[in-house]
């Protein structure tokens, strides 16, 4: 299947993807945040078909919106705080946003679907570069605030009194999701970034609790099932996203039903 | 014991939300001393070491932590919040979860060198928790988290120790263990602990003095001095009766044991309970 072009593209901007997904993903879940999440890629589907109404590629409307509903989600609240009401509300209309600018600039439905479910096998050199970029500037924030990060995660209370600024961490956060989430938009879709976001990230904080080894199995488990995903997708000629989601779901529920390692039976 | 001060409050009053929770208070505490700080809900323990953290500063007066104003962030001070943000599914060991904060404050990527894991389970040995630094965080009861706390609190060498309601949430035994626990390695170490409780009488072999708030005010002195039923009944703001019989003392208020309505609720159970400063007001009794 490599003899193609688009497939060779759909494996790097799947890969760049992947990695960056599974980081990101790992600390929106240990979080709690990811509903949040998911509400930054409805936000950025109003994004994307609202840039195809002025002329923009659907990337950078996606990015504009993520970004700013990320940040002001962000400076809103500067604790962990699952609105989920408010979320709803919010990302209810962002929907409602995106289907009015469809409505509006017709031509452009076309494109609804690889937007909301994804279209990796288009992807080209610019968009690979694109999305290589964006990658490098999320791992490398995220890289420079994670030692906080992971501080006032874990306890609020007291890295507030040791002065981390939590306002601050959280929004450049959720601001990093944004970006993390446009990127994943790529590959599959608005409605599915929870399948490289969420579902390995979960899945590996289950198998795993030391902060490093659920960083990495978090990454190797989205890579996996992107790529895998696509090598399904190639030879049964399903969509990518269907065979992703379905990765994403079974290595969960695997690793759901598995027995913790270190899950000893104890008091609780 | 030496005369420095290391905690001063000079007619300082503390507000927060519009509430005077503090209103010209003085005392002083000096190095080395464990100090119980007790008091109804509401009168204002966690907002006192939130001031003392620098988080909050005095509305009025003075308040000089070390001899300086407080400020966030201050390495000599020690801090165990009361337990109310734990992530119910959070799968972090607990050498992981101590490990993050250790130098939380700094950007970068976190890394564990291999002295600090030392310190880390050397710590968690001295409370007696060295097999929580594996465990899984969603795998600890209430108690067990405490205690990781406890040692986290204790890292880094702290010269000042508050630790807002650290019995919360642990059975009476533990609770024991907790104090004993606490005031060996501070008595060891020179730390001067402030350690707030519901109950009274647990405390009474291991504190020096006590500090009581209630109703605006603060009264530090020893047990004898501070729980009288005249001292009480001005921080209560209702009519109280101090008991002491074999070695316990019981604070009542008409004919019940005030602590321990207080406490009741908070007893015995192993999770969290949001004993917020600004929860139920189980002081009065009317």
């Amino acid at each position: 299947m490599f003899q193609y072009e688009f497939m060779t593209n759909a494996f790097a901007a799947a890969g760049i993807v992947a990695v960056v997904s599974g980081v990101v993903g790992y600390f929106l879940v240990m979080r709690g945040q990811t509903f949040a999440g998911h509400a930054l890629s409805h936000i950025g589907f109003a994004g994307a078909t609202g840039a195809g109404l002025i002329g923009l590629a659907p990337l950078w409307g996606l990015l504009g919106f993520t970004l700013a509903a990320g940040i002001v989600m962000g400076a809103l609240s500067d604790r962990i705080s699952n609105r989920d009401v408010a979320i709803g509300v919010v990302l209810a209309l962002a929907l409602g946003f995106g289907l009015l600018f469809l409505h509006y600039y017709t031509s452009f439905a076309t494109q609804a679907t690889a937007l909301l479910f994804g279209n990796v096998l288009a992807v080209d050199h610019s968009m690979i570069a694109t999305l290589a970029a964006l990658g490098v500037v999320t791992l490398v924030s995220l890289a420079v605030i994670m030692r906080p990060l992971i501080f006032a995660t874990l306890q609020p209370e007291l890295a507030e009194a040791k002065g981390v600024p939590m306002r601050f961490i959280s929004t450049a956060f959720l601001a990093l999701v944004a970006i993390a989430v446009s990127a994943c938009a790529q590959i599959v879709g608005v409605l599915m970034v929870f399948t490289l976001m969420v579902g390995p990230a979960a899945a590996a904080q289950r198998v795993t609790t030391g902060l490093w080894s659920g960083l990495v199995l978090s990454a190797a488990l989205a890579l996996a099932e992107s790529w895998l995903g696509l090598a399904i997708a190639y030879y049964t000629d399903w969509p990518v996203s269907f065979c992703i989601a379905l990765l994403s779901a079974l290595a969960y529920f695997i690793c759901l039903a598995m027995p913790a390692p270190r899950a000893k039976v104890h008091a609780h | 014991m030496t005369k420095d001060i290391v905690v001063e409050l000079d007619h300082a009053s503390i507000r927060i939300g519009g509430r005077t929770v503090l209103a010209d208070a003085s005392f002083a505490i000096q190095s080395g001393e464990f100090i119980g700080v007790l008091g109804p809900n509401g009168a204002g323990k966690t907002t006192l070491m939130r001031s003392i953290l620098g988080l909050l500063p005095p509305s009025g007066g003075g308040l000089r932590v070390f001899g300086h104003t407080p400020h966030c962030g201050d390495r000599s001070i020690g801090y165990l919040p009361q337990l109310r943000t734990v992530l119910p599914d959070l799968r972090v060991r607990g050498l992981d979860f101590i490990g993050a904060s250790l130098h939380g404050d700094r950007w970068g990527i976190p890394r564990l060198s291999h002295s600090e894991r030392h310190m880390i389970e050397e710590t968690l040995e001295a409370v007696g928790a060295r097999e929580l630094a594996t465990r899984p965080l969603s795998q600890m009861s209430g108690g067990e988290r405490q205690r990781l706390l406890l040692a986290q609190a204790l890292i880094g060498e702290p010269k000042l120790l508050l630790l807002d309601e650290p019995l919360i949430s642990l059975d009476a035994r533990h609770q024991e263990v907790a104090i004993e626990v606490v005031r060996r390695v501070c008595r060891e170490r020179g730390i001067t602990v402030m350690f707030s409780a519901h109950e009274l009488n647990q405390l009474l072999p291991a504190i020096d003095r006590v500090l009581y708030l209630g109703n605006g005010q603060a009264v530090l002195g020893n047990v004898d001095e501070v729980v009288t039923a005249p001292v009480l009944s001005r921080l209560y703001g209702a009519e109280i009766e101090v008991i002491r019989a074999g070695g316990h003392i019981f604070v009542m208020s008409h004919g019940s044991d005030v602590e321990r309505t207080d406490h009741a609720h908070g007893h015995g159970h192993d999770h969290e309970h949001g004993h917020g400063h600004s929860g139920h007001d189980h002081g009065h009794h009317h």
